[in-house]
């Protein structure tokens, strides 16, 4: 390579890397605010901000779906695994919407711990199968829960 | 040997002859495995477990937001090739790929807020990976923008490389956000170090797609190159004489 390329090669590679630096920089800083959504935990850990509106991600509990007598309003505690919070929301929901599933939800904690949510989006996985696939891995799943709670059992 | 060849293939009268030559046949192959694609995709594949018939839509998403970041990673190679080598061909092949980069990166925008409604339940939001895609969609327009607002082409391509070499930070951001932050989005299916999951009766169709709308960006990024080699070599003697060849 003549000396020539060769400098200008490396101006662009120092470019390059500049840019680069600065965007680090610049995302690391803002991180907090790329968050699209607090987990239950660090809600619990007092991380989500207070005075004002912020989204919440995690999965909604198994069995834990209440749904109020007026029919829209619906509760349901909403799980990353470790940390649980209480979610209330009045609105028509999502089609993915379902227990286990992961969701979204906007809106503001309440002093009573309770989270309002004014707007509840469904999270999608990366997951795709057919239906047959997707209930013979479930029911494949269940005998193996099933085998091992007999073993344990024996 | 080798780099005598490239020297050869690099001449624009080269380029522009046997271009035209690949193009048709690389235009019939991407429409086959087009047809392919789209049957496999709409008609045979099976419908997902939990998003039903509306999955449907990933076999134009998924392919429109790769090609995105592989015709931007190809414009800023040749940005790099012709700014360091000054190569000109490397430039008409930057410059040719901005706008179909644009058409894939709007593609994947608008299939993806289509599908964001129902199953999402909303059309857009400002999570990192649409912001991201967004992004580059802009500066797609930016590279565009440029190249027509800068009189003497040259110069323009030179402009040009370097928008698109800066731009290029935004290529792993885009694809990491979705495991450098919470998105809404979801991870990655295929493009991870791990089994795609994705059932492979759906995954065939999806890189039929994929590989058809590589050949769609081979056939259009040639015939552009062509046009624009044409255009910038009007003066020359070979393009005077393809024009007129009884005043030779």
């Amino acid at each position: 390579m003549t000396p020539i390329r060769k400098k200008r090669l490396y101006l662009i590679g120092m470019m390059v890397v500049g840019v680069v630096v600065a965007t680090t920089l610049a995302l690391n800083a803002f991180d907090e605010n790329l968050m699209f959504f607090f987990s239950p935990s660090e809600v619990a850990a007092g991380e989500a901000p207070t005075g004002h509106p912020f989204r919440i991600g995690g999965l909604v509990e198994p069995g834990s779906v209440q749904r109020q007598s007026d029919g829209l309003t619906v509760a349901f505690s909403l799980t990353d695994n470790a940390q649980r919070v209480t979610v209330e929301y009045t609105g028509i929901l999502p089609d993915l919407f379902r227990e286990g599933q992961g969701i979204v939800a906007m809106g503001s904690l309440g002093n009573d711990g309770i989270f309002v949510a004014s707007e509840v989006l469904a999270k999608h996985d990366e997951n795709y199968m057919p239906p047959e696939v997707a209930s013979s891995l479930k029911t494949a799943h269940e005998d193996g829960v099933n085998q091992l709670i007999k073993g344990s059992v024996q | 040997m080798i780099v005598r060849f490239f020297h050869r293939m690099a001449s624009p009268m080269h380029f522009y002859r046997i271009a035209g030559l690949f193009v048709p046949w690389l235009g019939v192959l991407s429409a086959a495995l087009l047809l392919a694609g789209l049957y496999g995709g709409l008609v045979l594949a099976p419908t997902d477990y939990q998003q039903g018939e509306s999955y449907r839509i990933i076999f134009i998403h998924v392919p429109a937001a790769w090609m995105s970041l592989f015709i931007y990673v190809v414009m800023a190679a040749g940005g790099l090739i012709s700014l360091v080598w000054r190569i000109k061909l490397a430039e008409v092949i930057a410059i040719s790929s901005a706008p179909i980069g644009a058409s894939f990166t709007f593609l994947a925008l608008v299939t993806g807020s289509l599908w964001g409604k129902p199953m999402w339940g909303t059309w857009w939001v400002w999570d990192a990976r649409l912001t991201s895609e967004l992004i580059l969609l802009f500066l797609y327009l930016g590279v565009i923008a440029l190249y027509g607002a800068i009189e003497d082409k040259r110069v323009a391509a030179r402009a040009v490389a370097i928008l698109a070499l800066v731009g290029v930070v935004n290529i792993p951001i885009i694809h990491y956000s979705v495991e450098w932050w919470n998105t809404l989005h979801q991870p990655a299916t295929i493009t991870k170090f791990d089994k795609p999951s994705i059932h492979l009766s759906m995954l065939v169709p999806l890189l039929l797609m994929a590989l058809a709308f590589k050949l769609y960006y081979a056939t259009v990024v040639l015939m552009r190159a062509r046009c624009e080699v044409l255009e910038r070599e009007r003066n020359s003697r070979w393009v005077q004489s393809l024009v007129e060849p009884a005043a030779r």
